[in-house]
């Protein structure tokens, strides 16, 4: 192949990446977006030009779209120049300002009011609120510059304490005073639960409700229109011969019945556009000259690397003394129903196999067992059962009660998989009875 | 991009799976990567080999030394802009981490990804609840082109902690076959020794080993350890060194004994070289014992009292007038009796607390001089609850009856009552 078409498939495959990678910006169309967009975008635009605050907040599940709408009426409003020039925006979010101070002191930074000087904010969280609240009710609806304040991580910020950032916000924003819209952005359907009843009743109460309605059908189609290179890619014939034979390669991929199969596993699953870029970004990845479309046969193997159980990979890699004190633990999790053991009572079942089998395994000593005991407590596949009333200070290591969090079936599976696994403990693990 | 597979033996598919993950350094990466697979399986020396090789900028942390979240922010921020002055990176919180990134970024001028790796990222589940979520999102919260990588032992199921968290991207290192394992192992085999040679004694202990232990730090610990013990004869001129079968003959006693031993490190490394040397004149099968460090010194009167403690710990308390009472009679073999239930045993369940009458009573019956009940005798009993052999259990107000348990193991007294010529077996009803 020649360089020329080397770096198509190079500028193809980043373009690509950045489509599976980058959160907040969907390449898909859909429909219930495009209707909030224009919700939120009269709201804002009515901050912007006429001066009217606002307060509205974005409630959808992780995942659903709230960033990318969001992004989407924000470049709208930028794109719009009359307005460009004199709008203020904050955007502010839970993760990062985990207290009022912190996030007090990022606004007054990002509106670059006097007390800022290049980074550092002067002044405590008081003097630093009244000037801040001061500056901002000394503003007229007319003349003061529109100020948009985007808070991401909403149910966060109700957290703090007294919620002092959300009432005074939401106060100012009643007042008129300056143009202020206040946009939260929760992931919490009980949001409202969480504001206090005076923070609440200068709330707006307009919320914008985002889920994903997605069908199988829209899902296939996410996932062609997420693969295909569209008029932008390049004006020159070479490119538009590329993106053709691209596109017909896609086509064939969108057909195949496995690739449709896997589709609708993972759309069983869950409908959201993450979990589908990532069983399409190790084939995106793997794409070179040597290997220049994505064949189903990728598809099908990313996705079994996705769909793979951990526990059953951290299982093949235990040693087979540790399997075989499992394989106790479960059978006596089987005889007595599930009532939590000890080490001791674990050792004893052990003994009981390994005297019978001791061509297979030599008679390890306590203090080896246990230590293979204590790796799998490490390993979590292990967990104490401590009732709050048991002296847990006192108790020997041997002695603390525990539960297996390996189920029957899963050791099942974990032992026909095991690497040179001996038979006698094959059997074993099929009954209990050596 | 061809990678020098010697340098890392047995895990080239795990180098390219992340060469083409991390791509042209120019794009977009996934925001969070998940490593994960056993301990010593190579995740820490491949990730560090890829990015150094691909000379990117990047930075590894050690969440368990890096304690809080002060001390960790700090380690990231000096990490990637390779300056060592510890005062100007001072930061606590994430907002600050933010800006500071935001800084480093900038004044080094990148414009590729840079990586942040998080070594023992379990650790990180205890901390404050939202850390992890906000590490994840670091390349949205930011908006620069970060990935975060967080490399643990445990699956990403043991990650979920109730707040929602964006899963990542994640890659699973499998752990070594029985011949990769070997393959590593005699790589990293000492100078001037003949690779056959090596070869065939790593297939020996894996042999021996393989069945309890399938960590490759440990194995190449005790290939280590083993090593001179091995070919010790040869030096010393009296095998060829392609008899294998009497090397097999010469060194099969060591490994079984490194085996009871298996990570238990009762004694140094240095400490068991001595003890196994084989010096000139010497027999090679007399081997020294190791010293064991389980016993300890009592007084006379003490180690009674720590078998009264046990008996009383052990049995139930109606039984005591079977065994300490003359002339008691014996049980009436009811049904009951007979059907001795496997969950009641104490030696399965555990050591019981009882109150210090029941086991002055018991110290009694078993000693057979008079002792007089003076201070000593109760202060010896402070002292076994100060060594930890007997632990108090109740409240410090309870002084006029106070309850204890006894903490040590059947291996352990039985060693003691030997030393007194006293057949504890007899006296446990577990045993009966």
């Amino acid at each position: 192949m020649s360089k020329m078409d080397k770096t198509l498939l190079e500028n193809a495959k980043s373009i690509i990446k950045e489509r599976l990678c980058k959160s907040g910006y969907s390449h898909n169309v859909r429909a219930d977006i495009d209707i909030a967009a224009l919700d939120l975008g009269n709201l804002l635009q009515r901050t912007v030009e006429f001066g009217e605050s606002n307060s509205v907040l974005v409630v959808g599940a992780k995942g659903s779209g709230k960033s990318t709408l969001i992004n989407r009426v924000l470049e709208d409003i930028h794109n719009d120049s009359k307005n460009a020039k004199n709008l203020l925006i904050v955007k502010l979010n839970g993760y990062l300002q985990t207290d009022d101070r912190i996030a007090l002191a990022e606004i007054t930074r990002q509106l670059k009011l006097e007390n800022t000087i290049g980074d550092k904010v002067f002044g405590s969280f008081a003097e630093t609120l009244a000037f801040l609240l001061e500056a901002l009710r000394s503003g007229d609806m007319s003349k003061s510059q529109p100020i948009i304040i985007i808070l991401e991580e909403f149910d966060l910020f109700a957290q703090h304490k007294n919620q002092t950032l959300l009432y005074n916000l939401f106060d100012i924003a009643q007042a008129g005073t300056t143009p202020l819209a206040v946009i939260g952005i929760t992931c919490r359907l009980d949001v409202m639960e969480l504001l206090e009843k005076r923070v609440k009743s200068r709330f707006s109460h307009r919320q914008i409700y985002i889920c994903n309605p997605s069908t199988l059908e829209n899902y296939v189609q996410q996932f062609t229109d997420v693969l295909l290179l569209d008029k932008a890619f390049g004006k020159t014939a070479k490119h538009k011969a590329f993106v053709k034979k691209w596109s017909s390669h896609v086509e064939n991929l969108t057909k195949n019945s496995s690739v449709l199969e896997i589709l609708h596993k993972q759309y069983d699953y869950c409908k959201e556009a993450s979990p589908l870029h990532q069983i399409l970004f190790l084939p995106v990845c793997s794409l070179s000259q040597e290997h220049q479309e994505i064949t189903p046969a990728d598809i099908a193997e990313s996705s079994q690397l996705i769909f793979n159980d951990s526990k059953a990979n951290i299982l093949h890699g235990v040693s087979v003394l540790e399997l075989c004190l499992i394989i106790a633990m479960s059978h006596l999790t089987n005889i007595y129903e599930g009532v939590p053991f000890n080490f001791q009572m674990v050792y004893n079942e052990f003994l009981k196999f390994s005297q019978k089998k001791s061509h297979i395994l030599q008679n390890y000593t306590k203090p080896v067992v246990l230590k293979a005991f204590e790796h799998l407590i490490e390993l979590e596949l292990l967990k104490t059962k401590d009732h709050f009333m048991t002296h847990s200070g006192k108790l020997q290591k041997e002695y603390r009660p525990m539960i297996l969090l390996v189920d029957h079936s899963q050791l099942r599976e974990a032992v026909a998989k095991y690497p040179g696994c001996p038979t006698d403990v094959k059997q074993w693990a099929e009954s209990s009875i050596v | 991009m061809s990678h020098d597979s010697s340098a890392i033996p047995a895990r080239g598919k795990q180098i390219e799976q992340l060469i083409s993950i991390f791509g042209d350094p120019v794009d977009v990466t996934m925001p969070a990567l998940f490593v994960y697979g056993h301990s010593s399986c190579g995740k820490t020396i491949v990730l560090n080999h890829v990015l150094e090789k691909l000379k990117v900028p990047h930075v590894v942390v050690n969440c368990t030394e890096c304690y809080t979240n002060s001390v960790l922010f700090s380690a990231i921020l000096q990490g990637l802009s390779g300056d060592n002055d510890l005062g100007s990176w001072k930061c606590d919180n994430l907002n600050d981490l933010a800006r500071n990134l935001r800084k480093v970024y900038e004044s080094q001028g990148w414009n590729e990804t840079a990586y942040i790796v998080f070594d023992k990222a379990e650790r990180l589940r205890d901390r404050e609840v939202n850390l992890l979520p906000a590490l994840i999102n670091l390349q949205e919260l930011t908006s620069l082109n970060f990935c975060v990588i967080l490399v643990s032992e445990l699956p990403w199921e043991k990650f979920y902690n109730g707040v929602g968290i964006r899963q990542p991207f994640i890659v699973f290192f499998p752990d070594y076959t029985k011949s990769e394992l070997g393959e590593i192992l005699c790589h990293c085999r000492p100078d001037g020794v003949d690779r056959e040679f090596y070869q065939h004694y790593i297939s020996i202990v894996l042999a021996v080993f393989s069945l309890a232990c399938r960590d490759l730090r440990e194995l190449k610990h005790l290939s280590e350890l083993n090593f001179s013990t091995y070919c010790a004869p040869v030096k010393a001129g009296k095998f060829d060194e392609g008899d294998k079968h009497k090397l097999w003959k010469h060194v099969e006693p060591h490994l079984k004994e490194a085996l009871q031993q298996l990570y238990l490190r009762k004694v140094s490394s240095e400490e068991w070289m001595k003890l196994h040397d084989i010096t000139e004149s010497g027999d090679a099968t007399v081997l020294k014992p190791v010293k064991n460090s389980d016993t300890i010194e009592l007084p006379f009167y003490s180690k009674f009292l720590l078998i009264a403690a046990y008996i009383a710990s052990y049995n139930p308390a109606s039984t005591d007038k079977r065994f300490f009472v003359k002339n008691a009679g014996r049980m009436k073999k009811t049904a009951r009796s007979m059907k001795k239930d496997e969950r009641k045993n104490s030696h399965l369940r555990g050591p019981h607390a009882f109150p210090l009458d029941r086991m002055m009573a018991i110290f009694y019956s078993i000693v057979d001089s008079r002792v007089p009940p003076t201070a000593n005798i109760f202060s010896q009993i402070s002292t076994l609850v100060t060594l930890h052999l007997l632990a108090k259990i109740g409240h410090e107000d309870e002084i006029d009856c106070p309850r204890y348990k006894c903490t040590v193991s059947l291996d352990f007294i039985s060693a003691v009552a030997k030393t007194m010529n006293f057949d504890i077996v007899r006296y446990l009803f577990d045993f009966v």
